[in-house]
């Protein structure tokens, strides 16, 4: 008896407590109204050509949410610049876990149907479908991240962007470079031992042009650097990447760097003591005594820029390739606890001659294809099914990369790289 | 005070069959405390007003045309693997492996998109992508089904094992037919032609793909109530010994459910492929074989009630992404609200098929079995049969509803 009146007066408080929240959380959001009813309703944008930017709405696709590094890069743009245009949160949408299938082109009519003028992508495998549903509303503005084909589609609402991250990833390497004649200078290596490690996730012009570029960035400062690069098939794949990142370290290579997104390689490098150089953004406060430092690109200038051009109700790029000088193109802050003495102000040295255009990054000086210096090189710029080259990519001594397009396409195998395998 | 013996303070007994208005109370019961329930976890963690929460999910799954063609979209792929799992589940065959045979049919149908795209007119391609995809769906189930019938082999680990497989394969083919060259994507295939495409009806180019699982459904629930085929699953499903001693095949019965069940998820690739999403992904299926397992059960195998849960599961779910985008919060938040009221609905069919007693209220006595312990609660439970009738009944669960 006494155990039932007990269960049961715990079970009126129970509810007291419950009633009592449900209660008090209620009142005190009706002070505060979300931006809730506004998505619902669907207003259609203006006649007006021209659109202040408080009437602007803006809409952005995402992959995958915030847990994702690359995503997490593209989530803080857009919410910086919308902040910076002052459009509240009822006037920007975005919307998370999109699929690189059908679901991107509802979710992009869907959000032009809400009122949408502008309309962001962020990953390599929703470009067909943002193609499709730009077909479908020529008046809002369709733009893509990392995508290729805007530039053939001849879709004057169709819009790709990237930026020229491979100047990024040379500047990353030249504090790799001075990292290795340390090690070299202190003993701790010797000269023909300064081998580089580099887990990839395809073997995918993006990829290619960024390991080329870092090991370039390298060799400029540690003439004896080699690098040897391994792929793991995905571009988030965190134990694959590990175990690429220990096959590399047990290999001999006393210094990593990645081009995949999680934590993987980074973590195994922590864990070894081994340097690494890291990419998307900072990874010191997992790896506090090996990350050197990380070049990323900050997508912010380009929303900016697009969003802009929208409100003001002018057309802009189909193509658009952000730099070092647009701000899209970034290094973070050096870590000077495992970088060598002087790394942040030789990058800034550096940095200083490729916005001066004294030196390029792909300098045909200064790496060879099967022992031969190239003066000629066709690229594949214009996707097609054949893979075919089509433009010549190779002038003034240096090879242009994202000049005929934003998206990369150095794809030359140079000497000094060995693949462990292709993916 | 009690100089009987000790009685449980709580325990449970099979209800007798409860009208369809008691069962569907209980239900509403059950959806109204869950509502209850998200409202109260809201307002504590996210502090917005629960009805406005409810009310913007109910947008996102309804509030414009287009997304109601959404969801009448999803609702058909997600039915359609439904059905296709319910034979082999009515038979106690537990086909996990949906998730396999949809990218197998999948791939099928990419193949001949790809590989004969521009040698023959739709109206052949067309028939040539459905045989493929339902062939490779069925095979996938066949081989598993195969090896029950055979060796008596553990078909939930052989169908879950098959998915890896099916998954890896489709990687291995997408990189044969990725555009551009190692970007890992295939992107829209014959995009400017539209070669297999399944053509628009009625200027919608969701309505074919859900007129196709609507006469599915109604086939089905035909094929499963009403034809010899139908009944022999049954009896396979509830006694082995039972359909060997009446004379059916049972090894055969088995073998042709699981190539029916493979073959309509192969279907459901073709229409993924060829229907709506034009490409090939290895995440295409995106875990649906799994939740149809979900929407196959909440409705107990009844194909015309999996039409509802099948719309219950999508709704919750794109109501769920509406919630993350109106107030930027994470999809999880969305989801966790969904488990609630899932949990709360799976629980209300234990409510429906029994009923609990305490100690004290409710019983008269002790005596178990015998002639004074008829539930208080119902008083139509004849007396004596409540426990013995429990251990017997609950065993026959699912597929006598």
């Amino acid at each position: 008896m006494k155990k039932t009146l007990s269960i049961l007066l715990a079970l009126i408080l129970v509810m007291g407590v419950l009633a009592g929240c449900g209660g008090g959380g209620s009142a005190s959001s009706s002070g505060e109204k979300p931006a809730a009813a506004a998505t619902a309703e669907g207003e259609k944008p203006g006649d007006d050509d021209f659109l202040p930017a408080n009437n602007i709405k803006v809409g952005f696709i995402m992959l995958h949410d915030e847990n994702s590094t690359y995503d997490l890069n593209f989530i803080n743009a857009a919410k910086a610049a919308c902040e910076e245009l002052g459009i509240s949160e009822d006037n920007y949408l975005i919307r998370t876990n999109i699929p690189e299938g059908q679901e991107c082109y509802d979710t992009a009519c869907d959000l032009a149907d809400a009122g949408c003028n502008i309309i962001f992508a962020d990953s390599f495998g929703h470009e067909d479908f943002m193609i499709q549903a730009a077909k479908e509303f020529p008046e809002v503005q369709f733009c893509h991240a990392t995508g290729t084909k805007a530039h053939t589609e001849g879709l004057p609402n169709y819009h790709n962007a990237f930026a020229s991250i491979y100047e990024g990833r040379y500047l990353a390497g030249v504090a790799a470079g001075m990292k290795l004649n340390e090690m070299i200078e202190k003993g701790d290596i010797k000269e023909d031992e300064a081998k580089i490690g580099y887990v990839g996730a395809f073997t995918y012009a993006e990829v290619i042009s960024g390991y080329t570029s870092f090991f370039l960035g390298a060799r400029s400062m540690c003439p004896s650097a080699t690098m040897e690069v391994t792929f793991t098939g995905s571009w988030y794949d965190e134990t694959a990447e590990k175990e690429a990142a220990n096959t590399l370290i047990n290999d001999g290579c006393v210094l990593i760097s990645q081009h995949a997104d999680s934590m993987g390689a980074p973590t195994a490098c922590e864990q070894a003591g081994v340097p690494d150089v890291s990419y998307n953004g900072s990874t010191i406060s997992a790896c506090p005594n090996t990350f050197i430092v990380s070049s990323r690109i900050d997508w912010t200038p380009y929303y900016l820029y697009a969003i802009e051009a929208v409100a003001a109700g002018e057309e802009f790029d189909v193509d658009y390739t952000g730099t070092i000088s647009t701000g899209s193109v970034l290094l973070t802050e050096v870590n000077d606890k495992a970088a060598a003495a002087g790394t942040a102000e030789k990058i800034e040295e550096i940095k200083q001659k490729l916005e001066n255009e004294e030196i390029y990054v792909f300098d045909t000086s200064t790496f060879t294809v099967d022992g031969k210096n190239l003066d000629s090189y066709m690229a594949d710029v214009d996707t097609d099914a054949n893979f075919e080259g089509d433009t010549e990519v190779i002038s003034d001594g240096y090879f242009h990369e994202s000049e005929k397009r934003s998206a990369p396409y150095f794809d030359l195998r140079i000497d000094g790289i060995t693949l462990k395998d292709e993916k | 005070m009690h100089n009987k013996p000790k009685e449980a303070l709580i325990h449970m007994s099979k209800r007798k069959a409860l009208t369809w208005y008691q069962a569907w109370g209980i239900r509403l019961i059950a959806i109204v405390a869950a509502l209850i329930v998200c409202a109260v976890i809201t307002s504590i963690t996210t502090g917005l007003n629960p009805l406005e929460v409810y009310a913007t999910m109910f947008a996102g799954a309804f509030g414009t045309k287009r997304r109601i063609w959404i969801l009448g979209k999803e609702v058909a792929i997600l039915l359609c693997i439904s059905l296709a799992l319910t034979p082999a589940f009515r038979m106690r065959f537990w086909n996990l492996g949906g998730e396999g045979q949809i990218l197998m049919g999948a791939l099928g149908t990419a193949a001949c998109m790809i590989v004969m795209g521009d040698t023959m007119p739709n109206a052949v391609l067309i028939p040539v992508c459905i045989i493929a995809a339902v062939f490779a769906g069925a095979v996938w189930a066949l081989i598993p089904a195969l090896c029950k019938a055979r060796w008596n082999t553990n078909e939930t680990l052989f169908t879950l094992m098959m998915n890896y497989v099916a998954t890896q394969l489709v990687a291995y083919f997408v990189i044969v037919w990725e555009v551009p060259k190692g970007s890992g994507k295939i992107g829209i295939i014959n995009q400017s032609s539209k070669a297999g495409w399944l053509p628009v009806i009625a200027g919608n180019r969701y309505l074919l793909n859900i007129l196709c699982v609507a006469m599915l459904t109604i086939a089905m629930y035909i094929y499963l109530t009403y034809s010899k085929h139908g009944y022999e699953i049954s009896v396979v499903g509830e006694s082995v010994a039972t359909a060997r001693y009446v004379g059916i095949k049972v090894g055969w019965t088995i073998i042709r459910t699981l190539m029916l069940s493979g073959a309509i998820c192969g279907f459901t690739g073709y229409l993924l492929v060829a229907g709506t999403d034009h490409t090939l992904t290895t995440t295409l299926a995106g875990g649906q074989g799994f939740t149809a397992v979900m929407v196959a059960w909440l409705a107990k195998f009844n194909p015309l009630g999996m039409v509802l849960s099948a719309l219950l599961l999508i709704f919750l779910g794109r109501g769920a992404g509406e919630i993350a985008t109106a107030f930027t919060l994470n999809q999880s938040f969305g989801d966790i609200l969904t488990g609630i009221i899932l949990f709360f609905i799976i629980a209300s069919e234990f409510f429906i098929n029994y009923q609990l007693h305490f100690r004290g209220h409710g019983h008269n006595g002790p005596d178990k079995g015998g002639s004074s312990s008829a539930p208080l609660a119902s008083g139509r439970a004849p007396e004596g049969e409540t426990d013995s009738a429990n251990s017997k009944e609950k065993r026959e669960d699912p597929a006598n509803v």
